[in-house]
């Protein structure tokens, strides 16, 4: 939407590149920016900036950032707004496909796009922000057929969120990573059966507020120590074969369970995509599978800056936005004066993640107002009042007393855009609803079309179902 | 009234469907999938076998030595991808010594050239990351690679133009004797031919029990294999065999033509024809029977794995020619290892005998050559920059694994036969080919197909059939499918 902009402005020589305009690279401009540098490109291959928050219609983002719940496509939106502000310009529709170091110091990018064919663009300073991708069903090895139906959980939420589409209407999920369970929520409220969530851990990776408002508000089970080990079906999936796993993760002979279903989502893991970055000579981390950096996120004094998920697979995006904001920084302090200073800010280890064990605090409340997760216990007392501890801040308490008389959820979805871009425009409550309201809000917005341009907050129905909560845009989609 | 009706698309039946097109005849293919290439001709090694390994006397050592000169010549006539690296069969330490030099006698006996037996340390030479537990192997000069799909294609469009007709979704279900020829049945349609030529790959011998009396069994021999990261595809340079034993030729460790390397096949003797699934203990076996030919395995680089049938016939060989009880039906039958190295010179002997039975003059204007789909990832810039001058979809980039662009895909969709599916583009251009498996890529696939053949999205398949990508739009209950 703001190629021409960029194009306008577009130079073959400029100070900073970023390549990847997602949370990581748009944070990392606008901190240049803000910096002080006024000659920055974003490179982005897709047809708008956002990267995969577009998709990622649900909410929960911002915590940190914003002091606010934001979806994806809002969270992103704020930054695009930001690029915009700052006249930063983005090439969209833009592949980079080689970088290249030279000995004096500078970096050359190419890249490919419709309007202007190949394009060779000096930088004097560059941002790697291209994000990660998933692990496919492929490297899993996981033996069986190979039929439609089989997908990663993220590219089956681009079909549903941004497309429209349904990948399959009974599944079975593999590994319970954050994307596994925000797509059993998806597809379920989508019209899907979700069978079940087969987890090879004794534990979920995934956040407890995921597990308890993807999966147990649906009653979608996790099953631990379980694999999937055979896939059946010549055209389309028709089942998959489940088995327990021994402590070594082997599959345990007679605990095997046929389960029907259409469709397989592999939530296995993400791989920071770094094919780019090895074509710079970067050396590679094992252990986080990103480039080695130095104390201010740069790789080996190269001028070369790394952040987000290309640099190692974070939890939330506030942390990426964090971080990245490091990485423009300093990018910017290195353009300056050829150097870092002493207090350069760098990686953003996650926090140790808040996730779910079976067994523990079965009964006990966990609350998701914000990312921490806070392990809580909540009692009756004899006046009638509720005792809550374990909660970090007020809100714990608030959560805990709602949560045991009457839980309340913001319900993420989609409803049909006639666009030229989409298929499906983000949409939220205005507030959070009673649990048990969810199908009616659904119902509410199944017939809905709307038409471009529509706008972050724009209304799109006036009190669903009765709740008083409003129906809002969470995406912006002009054309 | 067809003259000729060749049953499967795969290596075999696009093989003599171009030689066959040579011969002014209306030539008609019918396959029972949506594609070329989709039965054992999409799942094997993609080796051009030097010819040492077959029993000298036989058809399949006949072929193999004949395919194998014909092989590079033919591909720089259909633009497909071959590369002579070499074969290497390897002799552990401690292992039969008279065994390889019994392979050695026989592939000069095939008349295999430049054979020699070569010990520890050349071997190293060659091929440094080659196991420490090996002592010697037999070099075979001319053991080569390609791929098998892009073969099958090239063969198929070259015989589409000229004049050959594809037709897909026809599974034979009968074959009557009619007058001078023959009618064949299938599930919609009937057609009528002087001629046909049984290619038809693990169901050979239903299609044979259909007109002879003649016994033939067709024995399907799965093979699975894991394909590994072009990370990884520098690991070895040559084909990596094992010394052959009676239960076959062994786990092999070979690069691809793309860079990537891949591992396989096992050796499983089933009786169903539809069983290409992959299992526990074939992976398992690939992945470590593969790890005593290299240094090191790299078994966190597999980016997919699968499997094929081997066309086993009963007897162990080819069977290609006419049953005595059936005039005017040809088999090209139990083609299975060395037949994708056998198939052009297969094709030439079905034609010729073709030819003999019914002779014709020759076509006017055989088109010999045929150009491949042009490929980004491997132009250089100079060539990048003219097909992106003459048409800009080929600087938008929808697999960025191996670098495939919309104006691959769109001429993918172009060209006869075509490939109207997901799986059909991967073969074609190789988008979702790479190391993400598509996930990237093919929903944006799907919608290139879809605009460009002028259909909905919920109608594209993988592999056409009943294999739907998509069931439904968003909130849509009750749908069929």
């Amino acid at each position: 939407m703001d190629d021409r902009r960029g194009r306008c402005a577009l130079k073959r020589k400029v100070q900073l590149a970023v390549i990847g305009g997602g949370p990581a690279g748009l944070a990392a401009a606008v901190a240049a920016r803000e910096k002080g540098i006024d000659d920055i490109l974003v490179l982005e291959r897709d047809m708008r900036l956002g990267g995969i928050l577009n998709q990622c219609i649900h909410n929960g983002f911002g915590l940190h950032t914003f002091r606010e719940e934001l979806t994806g496509p809002e969270y992103a939106q704020r930054y695009i707004e930001m690029i915009h502000r700052h006249q930063i310009p983005c090439l969209l529709n833009t592949m980079v496909t080689d970088l290249h170091y030279h000995a004096d110091g500078t970096k050359t990018i190419t890249a490919m796009n419709r309007k202007e064919g190949i394009l060779s663009i000096e930088a004097k300073a560059l941002v790697l922000a291209m994000g990660c991708r998933e692990r496919p069903r492929g490297a899993m090895n996981t033996p069986g057929f190979r039929p439609a139906g089989i997908y990663t959980a993220g590219t089956a939420q681009l079909y549903v969120n941004i497309m429209g589409q349904m990948p399959g209407r009974k599944a079975v999920i593999v590994g319970s990573g954050d994307i596994g369970l925000i797509m059993a929520r998806r597809m379920t409220l989508e019209g899907a059966k979700v069978q079940m969530v087969a987890e090879i851990m004794n534990y979920s990776g995934g956040l407890k507020r995921n597990i308890i408002q993807c999966l147990q508000d649906f009653d979608i089970p996790l099953l631990l120590s379980t694999t999937v080990v055979d896939i059946k079906g010549k055209e389309r999936v028709e089942g998959v074969t489940l088995a327990r796993v021994d402590e070594r993760l082997k599959p345990i002979p007679g605990t095997e369970q046929e389960v029907e279903c259409d469709t397989v989502l592999y939530s296995t893991g993400l791989i920071p995509e770094n094919e780019l970055t090895r074509k710079l000579g970067a050396g590679m981390d094992p252990s986080t599978g990103g480039p080695v950096v130095s104390r201010g996120l740069e790789i080996k004094g190269m001028g070369v800056f790394a952040c987000g998920n290309v640099l190692h697979v974070h939890d939330i995006v506030d942390h990426v936005t964090q971080e990245a904001c490091h990485a423009g920084e300093n990018a910017a302090e290195w353009i300056r004066y050829g150097s870092l200073p002493e207090d350069a800010g760098g990686f953003i280890e996650s926090a140790e993640k808040n996730v779910y064990r079976p067994g523990e605090a079965e009964d006990r409340i966990t609350c998701i107002r914000c990312p921490n997760g806070c392990g809580m216990t909540a009692s009756r007392e004899k006046d009638g009042s509720i005792l809550v501890s374990g909660n970090l801040c007020p809100k714990g308490k608030d959560y805990a007393i709602q949560e045991l008389t009457d839980p309340h959820r913001t319900v993420t979805s989609t409803v049909r855009i006639e666009s030229r871009e989409v298929a499906a425009l983000p949409v939220k409550t205005s507030r959070e609803v009673a649990k048990g309201r969810i199908p009616d809000i659904i119902r509410a917005i199944s017939g809905i079309r709307v038409k471009p341009p529509v706008r972050v907050g724009d209304v799109i129905l006036k009190d669903a179902a009765g709740t008083g909560a409003d129906i809002l845009s969470t995406g912006t989609i002009l054309l | 009234m067809e003259d000729v009706i060749i049953i499967g698309a795969g290596v075999v039946g696009a093989s003599i469907a171009r030689e066959l097109s040579r011969q002014d005849r209306r030539i008609l293919v019918l396959e029972k999938n949506w594609d070329v290439a989709e039965g054992a001709s999409k799942a094997n090694s993609g080796i051009v076998h030097g010819g040492h390994d077959a029993l000298p006397g036989s058809l399949k050592a006949k072929y193999n030595i004949l395919g194998s000169r014909k092989m590079e010549a033919l591909s720089r006539k259909l633009d497909f991808p071959y590369s002579r690296n070499g074969s290497l069969v390897l002799l552990p330490f401690g292992g039969d010594r008279e065994k390889l030099k019994e392979l050695l006698a026989r592939g000069i006996r095939n008349g295999v050239e430049g054979l020699e037996i070569i010990e520890r340390e050349q071997l190293r030479m060659l091929e440094p990351n080659v196991s420490e537990s090996m002592e010697a192997a037999l070099f075979v000069p001319s053991g080569a690679i390609t791929d098998p799909f892009l073969l099958t294609i090239a063969l198929a469009e070259n015989a589409a133009a000229n004049g050959v007709e594809f037709r897909f979704g026809e599974e034979v279900r009968a074959i009557q004797r009619s007058g001078e020829g023959y009618c064949v049945e299938t599930e919609n349609s009937r057609f009528d031919a002087k001629l046909v030529v049984n290619a038809a790959g693990v169901y050979a011998d239903r299609i044979h029990a259909m007109v002879s009396r003649e016994p033939m069994e067709i024995i399907p021999v799965r093979g699975q294999y894991c394909l590994f990261d072009k990370e990884a595809g520098d690991l070895v340079k040559h084909t990596l065999f094992r010394l052959p034993t009676e239960k076959g030729k062994g786990i092999l460790i070979t690069p691809t033509v793309h860079g990537n390397l891949m591992a396989g096949p096992t050796a499983e003797t089933l009786s169903d024809k539809e069983a290409v699934n992959t299992t526990a203990e074939g992976l398992s076996e690939v992945l470590g029977k593969g790890a005593e030919s290299i240094r090191e395995m790299p078994q966190k680089k597999v980016i997919t794995s699968f499997a094929g049938l081997r066309a086993h016939e009963r007897n162990g060989d080819f069977i290609i020619g006419q049953p005595a009880d059936a005039p005017g039906f040809i088999d090209a039958a139990g083609i299975e290892s060395p037949g994708l190295t056998a198939a052009p010179a297969i094709g030439e002997a079905v034609s010729e005998m073709v030819m003999q039975i019914c002779p014709v003059p020759l076509r006017q204007g055989f088109i010999h050559t045929r150009k491949s789909i042009p490929c980004m990832a491997l132009s250089s810039d100079a060539e990048r920059k003219a097909l992106i001058d003459a048409d800009p979809a080929y600087a938008n980039v929808i697999c960025r694994c191996e670098l495939v662009t919309e104006g691959e895909i769109r001429e993918a969709l172009r060209r006869v036969p075509r490939a109207g599916t997901l799986d059909g583009i991967k073969r074609r251009v190789r988008a979702g080919m790479g190391r993400c498996q598509g996930g990237f890529c093919s929903p944006r696939v799907l919608n290139l197909i879809a605009q460009e053949l002028g259909l909905d999205p919920q109608e594209i398949t993988k592999c056409g059939g009943g294999s739907w990508i998509l069931m439904g739009r968003n909130k849509e209950e009750g749908h069929g499918r």
